[in-house]
């Protein structure tokens, strides 16, 4: 009964009882998205994963972006005025011209102009008081005491973006503190960084050695390939051809930091705040973070202060006819808010992006046939039951690769020789990876023919990028390999019918993996399923992700399952996971298979600082031909993603690449809040119902109670 | 009075320290610093400098318990023991994985805990003491016999399909709250909280029902309930004044102990309904195998068991007065 | 084949054991014993009986193992573990499907793309591989589901009859007789609750036929995400859960008794050290300490590969190490009971008797104070086995429940959470669960609660 009364409450406050957000925001600008994890960093130095770029590529500029629009992926710029050309010198230091051959380059030089007038988003570290002396770089202990986040601060301030910030957030990815995760990969380009890094970590140690010091004054130590020009111009110079060095100046990674920002929040008395560089980003973006509650929400909301940019005027074939060029040369961001919720589970997300209360979705697997229908052809459309809703489905392939690795250090499976590749080439065919996609991914994706995904330089559709190790060209297109194949196969190197020649023994694959959930069974079933038709046994390890790591650095996998994401759209950041220095054993790199073929490493080298021609897509395709060859993966999967939008979201395109995309979209709130409520009229009947079988409960027991009376009193 | 009180709080250093020792062989047992290093850098591209340095910075390239390259006292205090669990002991709990202060985290969640877990709490509490009144006073009638089959019925449905259906009924198919989510925007945030209250509350109905049952039948067969009954009083007011009085002393001292550790929020509850309480920070630090927060977790746990077990004491005393504490 | 014993196997058939020397021993002494008759009274918890021996069954065939012959080969085994349960299952693991299906269903669950004689894509609903496979189109699937029904159940009743007419003859009084014989059945007069035996009998015998005869041509529970029949899911997972409820305690028995009746007799230092431990270790939260407990199971488990070389051994000592884990929780909750009544015991007049008689401590709590505290462990194993039962999901969902690749309830349920999402709704692997986690609970309750009304002493006024 009590749960009947209180139900009414919400009655009087909103007219769908099921609203999760505040009354006010009713028929608002404001944008409703979800993440699925609490970001662990927002410094742009440190920050390294998708579900934090969703903020701080917001709030933070680096100099270049990618197009919105026009594929395949460009580079633009943001806040810088044009798109640097690189200055290539020999090792004297003279300029070489541009079409020099790549052996020759020692160095390149990129100078960087940025567009004047940018203005950082308000923010207490810029606030200065009369005489034009910093506000709270001195905080005192009186008056940290009445600060408990950003908002406290009474008085703001600005600064206009200068080159200068740029050449300090470059040298902060050396910073020994922060640990940032690109250190690996730059100081191996940028001139002096790797010195760098050891100066500043012998400075960090001496100023640490009896316990907390003081924080490092990056201004006071140069960086040799990195030097500001004038107030809005930098220059950084690099080893060697390395044209990816443009995508990476892309990510947040070079995005500015202003020294004060930093020195604020360097203060002693902020950090047991949490109030940090870490998780309070300090940009120039058309956002800025307002709400800081990882638990439950965040809130982005429009930088007043920033400039004056545009949307694309240009865009792809058919970008027009999809309404995507409506708003051309429109001001951005259109919208004031974007409020993000903490939303780990699948079900009430999807559940609520149904109702309403999300913008938008990615359609998950359990909710595939609600969503999406095949039309005739093959190709996938929105469900009718959707279309009546007005949501519209975008699809796109990931540039990303899910794969199924051998350690080609193990002795069974790994090795370069015919025995193991024979063998690998076996599995390789038995595994359905068609089979696994329909199943496990309502087909969503596309089998994989080697690691490059479609959208980046080297793939080529159909039967031209066959792997024709374990497909065949049927009609036009890839087919799989038949089981008998697989089994000769299998017989060739040496386990026939499944057990070992020599021994006798069943052959036994273990299958390492860090997934423990539990609709990861049913995956692993069907793993064991595809080798049983060998009869191979599969042994799952499932263990959770450090154990998986740990076997992975020491090489003790045998079959394992791993994914990479593209940094940057370059066959190099696909390719570089299969050379051989690059090897986790040893190499602490990203190649965890551990696969080291001469042939295919000096082909690599050839073509990775190559600019993308004829020649180069040649040298890609005989890399590839070596590894199908081998076979150190299961190409698995290039999982294709569906993205649903509701009607009254507009200029949605999804990009594989970009992060900073949130400030493209449009909303019209007055459609929302009409079909928010049509959709979520309370269903009252249940209630009517619980409190009518109470009230008939009751009258059993009031017979019984008047009986029993009666007999005392008799 | 204040000195029992005082004697249980020394009593309770003891079991920390237990506890303390107990948590840290585990954890490290379970997580070398070098895989707490690799989860806290991220997944791509970590060298083994970045940990090594992540440990140094951390403290945790000192030695386990005994540090043999130090000096006098700092053999004992320079390690990674004394360094990161006896400081518990002052509340402080050090950094989580992703370097947010953990005395501060928990402070922030215990609001959303409490907001869900004390109105359970009593709402529940009075709810069960009704159903357990109803049955009571129509014992050894239809009403109670069936009364109890429903309650064993309830209690052998396990909380998981409370949670799920209630979920999938209520808010998906009828609309009528939020499926998830926490709001803190005045009255009107009440309704984030009716269903897992009312989920929580349905989990335990049959159990605590039957339970107090029991209680009240025991009270009911004493001779001073015989007594009233004799003396002419009415059947509502014997069960009302008498049995319900002298039964509320096992019901009270027994939920006591649970009190404080409403601040620990319901696991399972808090993380269906997306409630950023204590619970929910505790599963996922067991999912992001968070060491600090959990070893903080588990202290506070501790801490709050004791704080009970000295309340129940207490409780009994103020009830009883019989019970004398020596 | 080749036996191969697991050891959570070992603790079964020591648990058998167990309870076979414990009823030999009840036999023979009469406290024991009135209570137990006055158990076998209740018409619930003879009912409840009944159907758990059903389950019991099933777990105990489920926990015969061994190592089948690879085909051609006279010495090597397989190495895969199997039990008998699964060979006598193993029709319903042979017909898998590709994918989820519902419970009698015909056609697969969701629509696949499949290609058309003419050569264009379509998505349709493709006709299973096993369930109704003899189905031909346009055959009624209702009418021959009815007539399968019908078969099964009369075929049990024809011979549940003569069982039931002969309990019927034995229960007639001298003189009067069939008739009397069947009165008196009916109307509930006979010592043992027959009629509630009977009619449990039957209805379960009528299921278990049914389900027999139906799953050979239906998926009579449907089928999950690989196209594994539920049924046999749900079959599997019923071992798992027996061994929580029953292992559980059986580990944590020896060390509560030790401990609580040593704490209650020895008092003094000891008394305090047993305290201390069992506050400390009741002190920290259940879930953190199962938790932590099997984080490290994992990290032993990763580094000794070589021992756990196969699915089943690595699911089973999971299982194993859960049950201690459990058990290293519950035992303090027993442990403080015990340690009270024996304090109220060693007052007793026997055992001051025996005292004074120069009587061996050991002796003394061997003799006198564990036989009068029994009941208090016979309550609590029976009050414990349902809520170990119920545990094991909330665990599953936490993560550190049973391995994910054992069948559980647990893991069904928490696997099911996202299949409610699906739309249409797959609704049956939470159906299954739910039927079973619940018929095997609440059987165990009312079973439990006989026990408890029978052996408390506190009650029985």
């Amino acid at each position: 009964m009590a749960t009947v009364l209180l139900l009414a409450v919400p009655v009087a406050i909103h007219a769908a009882w099921n609203d999760p957000y505040p009354a006010h925001e009713q028929g608002q600008n404001i944008l409703y998205t979800a993440f699925r994890e609490r970001p662990k960093h927002l410094d742009p130095a440190r920050s390294y994963s998708s579900n934090e770029y969703d903020f701080i590529a917001q709030i933070y500029e680096p100099p270049f972006q990618y197009h919105y629009l026009k594929r395949p992926f460009q580079l633009v710029p943001l806040t810088a005025s044009a798109m640097p050309v690189p200055v290539y010198l020999d090792r004297q230091g003279r300029p070489l011209p541009a079409g020099a051959p790549v052996a020759s380059i020692a160095y390149s030089v990129y100078t960087i102009r940025i567009q004047p007038g940018i203005r950082y988003q308000p923010h207490p570290a810029f606030a200065r008081d009369d005489r034009g002396v910093p506000r709270y770089h001195q905080l005192t202990a009186a008056e940290l005491a009445r600060i408990h986040t950003i908002g406290d601060f009474p008085h703001y301030g600005t600064r206009e973006l200068v080159a200068a910030d740029y050449v300090h957030q470059i040298k902060r990815l050396a910073h020994p503190r922060l640990h940032s995760p690109v250190l690996s990969v730059m100081q191996d380009y940028v001139v002096g960084l790797k010195d760098y890094a050891a100066n500043l970590r012998r400075e960090h140690a001496r100023l640490n050695r009896k316990g907390r010091g003081p924080a490092l004054d990056l201004e006071r130590y140069p960086l040799k390939g990195v030097e500001t020009i004038d107030r809005y111009t930098y220059r950084v110079t690099i080893h060697g051809k390395y044209p990816p060095l443009l995508y990476w100046m892309a990510m947040p990674f070079f995005a500015p930091m202003a020294p004060e920002v930093d020195r604020f929040f360097s203060q002693p008395g902020l950090r047991e705040r949490n109030l940090t560089l870490d998780w309070y980003p300090v940009g120039t973006g058309p956002y800025m973070l307002t709400v800081n509650n990882p638990n439950r929400q965040m809130v982005l909301e429009r930088n007043p202060h920033y400039r004056d940019e545009r949307y694309p005027a240009q865009g792809e074939a058919g970008d027009r006819q999809r309404g995507l060029l409506a708003d051309a040369g429109r001001r951005l961001p259109f919208i004031d808010r974007i409020v993000f919720s903490l939303e780990k589970e699948n079900i009430p997300y999807w559940n609520k992006f149904l109702q309403g209360y999300y913008d938008r979705s990615v359609v998950p697997t359990e909710s595939f046939d609600q969503a999406v229908r095949f039309t005739g052809s093959g190709d996938t459309d929105i469900s009718d039951d959707m279309k009546v809703r007005g949501i519209h489905l975008r699809t796109s392939v990931a540039t990303s690769t899910y794969y199924l690795g051998f350690n080609m250090l193990d002795p069974v499976v790994g090795g370069n020789n015919e025995r193991a590749r024979k063998l690998r080439r076996a599995i390789s065919i038995a595994i359905d990876i068609e089979e696994q996609i329909s199943i496990f991914r309502n087909g969503r994706g596309i089998a994989a023919q080697g690691p490059i995904p479609p959208g980046i330089f080297g793939y080529l559709p159909g039967c031209a990028g066959l792997n024709r190790y374990v497909y065949q060209c049927v009609r036009d297109a890839p087919q799989r390999r038949s089981l008998s194949e697989a089994r000769r196969l299998l017989a060739e190197a040496g386990y026939p019918d499944g057990s070992d020649r020599r021994t006798g023994r069943p052959l036994l694959i273990y299958f390492d993996t860090p997934a423990t959930g539990p609709a990861e069974k049913a995956r692993f079933d069907w793993y064991a399923k595809q080798l049983a038709r060998l009869n191979i046994q599969l042994v799952v390890r499932a263990t959770d992700y450090n154990r998986f790591q740990e076997k992975m650095r020491k090489g003790d996998a045998q079959l394992f399952e791993w994914g990479w994401n593209a940094d940057y759209p370059d066959p190099e950041n696909f390719l570089f996971l299969l050379y051989g220095p690059n090897k986790k054993v040893g190499g602490e790199g990203e190649n965890a298979s551990n696969y080291d073929n001469p042939e295919f490493n000096r082909l690599f080298e050839q073509l990775k600082n190559l600019d993308d021609s004829p020649q180069r897509l040649h040298l890609i395709g005989q890399a590839l031909e070596v590894a199908r060859r081998d076979a150190p993966w299961i190409w698995g999967v290039h999982p294709r993603q569906y993205t649903l939008d509701h009607a009254w979201l507009h200029n949605a395109k999804p990009h594989q690449m970009a992060n900073n995309t949130l400030k493209y979209l449009r909303l019209d709130p007055a459609l929302r809040r009409e079909r928010r409520e049509a959709w979520n009229r309370p269903v009252r009947w249940p209630l009517v119902l619980v409190g009518g079988v109470l009230l008939a409960g009751l009258i059993p027991a009031v017979v019984l109670y008047r009986r029993r009376e009666r007999s005392t009193a008799a | 009075m204040m000195a029992y009180v005082l004697r249980r709080l020394l009593y309770a250093i003891p079991i920390l320290i237990g506890v303390n020792l107990l948590t840290f062989w585990l954890f490290f047992f379970v997580n070398s610093p070098d895989d707490m290093a690799r989860m806290h850098l991220g997944m791509k591209r970590v060298t083994p400098a970045a940990i090594a340095q992540w440990k140094e910075a951390r403290g945790f390239d000192k030695p386990l318990l005994l540090n043999r390259e130090a000096a006098g006292v700092e053999k004992l205090t320079d390690t990674i023991f004394f360094r990161h669990s006896l400081r518990l002991f002052v509340f402080d709990f050090g950094r989580a994985e992703d370097n947010r202060d953990i005395r501060r985290e928990i402070g922030e969640r215990m609001g959303p805990s409490l907001a869900i877990a004390l109105p359970s709490f009593l709402v529940g509490l009075l709810t069960y003491v009704s159903f357990a009144l109803l049955l009571v006073f129509f014992r050894a009638s239809y009403v109670d016999v069936w009364g109890v089959v429903l309650c064993v019925v309830l209690m052998s449905i396990s909380t998981m399909f409370y949670v799920i259906g209630g979920q999938y009924l209520i808010g998906k198919l009828w609309s009528l709250v939020p499926i998830s989510g926490y709001g803190d925007d005045g009255p009107g945030a009440i309704r984030f909280l009716l269903l897992p209250m009312a989920v929580g509350i349905a989990a335990a109905v049959g159990l605590r029902t039957r339970l107090y049952r029991t209680f009240f039948l025991e009270e009911i067969n004493k001779d001073y309930v015989r007594t009233a009954r004799a003396k002419g009083l009415n059947e509502w007011r014997v069960l009302f004044v008498h049995v319900l009085r002298n039964a509320l002393i096992p019901i009270l001292t027994g939920v006591v102990v649970v009190i404080p550790a409403l601040f620990l929020g319901s696991l399972i509850l808090e993380s269906f309904f997306g409630i950023p309480g204590l619970g929910s920070y505790t599963i996922d630090a067991i999912h992001a195998q968070d060491f600090f927060v959990v070893r903080a977790m588990v202290f506070l746990g501790s801490v709050l068991y004791i704080v009970g077990l000295i309340l129940t004491d207490i409780s009994y005393m103020l009830v009883d007065p019989r019970v004398r504490l020596y | 084949m080749v036996p191969h014993i697991l050891w959570t196997d070992v603790l079964i058939y020591l648990l058998l054991a167990v309870i076979a020397g414990f009823a030999v021993y009840a036999s023979r002494h009469e406290h024991l014993r009135t209570p137990w008759r006055q158990v076998t009274r209740r018409p619930m918890a003879m009912g409840a009986l009944v159907v758990l021996l059903a389950f019991v069954a099933v777990g105990l065939l489920d926990s015969v193992h061994y190592r089948p012959r690879l085909p051609g080969s006279a010495t090597q085994t397989s190495s895969e573990v199997r039990s008998a349960l699964d060979a006598l299952l193993s029709p319903l693991r042979r017909r898998t499907e590709k994918t989820y299906s519902a419970p009698f269903a015909t056609h697969a669950h969701g629509r696949e793309t499949v290609l058309r004689p003419d050569g264009a894509l379509a998505r349709a609903y493709p006709r299973l591989l096993h369930g109704g496979a003899h189905l031909t189109d346009g055959e009624s699937r209702l009418a021959d589901i009815l007539v399968k029904v019908a078969t099964a159940t009369g075929t049990v009743l024809l011979l549940w009859l003569p069982l039931a007419a002969w309990v019927a003859w034995r229960q007639r009084s001298p003189g009067d007789g069939w008739a009397g014989g069947w009165q008196r059945l009916w109307r509930g007069e006979s010592e043992l609750p027959w009629r509630t035996l009977l009619l449990t009998l039957v209805v379960l015998l009528a299921a278990i036929a049914n389900l027999a005869w139906l799953s050979a041509y239906y998926h009579v529970l449907g089928t999950d995400q690989v196209g594994q029949d539920v049924l046999l899911k749900s079959l599997k997972s019923v071992r798992t859960g027996l061994v929580i409820g029953t292992l559980t305690t059986l580990v944590m028995l020896p060390f509560a008794l030790f401990f609580g009746i040593l704490a209650g007799y020895a008092r003094g230092l000891i008394d305090d050290v047993i305290q201390y431990v069992y506050t400390t270790l009741s002190s920290i939260p259940d879930v953190l300490l199962i938790a932590a407990g099997v984080l490290s199971l994992q990290v032993y488990m990763a580094h000794h590969p070589e021992t756990f070389d196969n699915v089943t051994t690595r699911a089973d000592w999971r299982l194993l190490f859960l049950c201690l884990i459990l058990g290293l929780t519950s035992w303090t909750g027993l442990c403080r009971l015990l340690r009270g009544e024996v304090l109220k015991l060693r007052e007793a007049d026997y055992v001051l008797a025996a005292r004074s008689l120069g009587a061996s401590h050991f002796a003394i709590m061997a003799r006198h104070l564990l036989p009068n505290v029994m009941h208090i462990v016979l309550i609590a194993v029976v009050l414990d086995f349902s809520g170990l039962v119920l545990a094991e999901a909330v665990l599953s969902y936490i993560g550190v429940g049973v391995d994910p690749t054992m069948d559980s309830w647990g893991n069904m349920i928490n696997g099911a959470r996202l299949e409610m999402a699906r739309e249409p709704m797959v609704w049956w692997t939470l159906g299954a669960a739910f039927l079973f986690m619940f018929t095997l609970v609440l059987a165990a309750n009312l079973f439990a609660d006989a026990v408890r009304d029978a052996f408390d002493p506190r009650l029985r006024r």
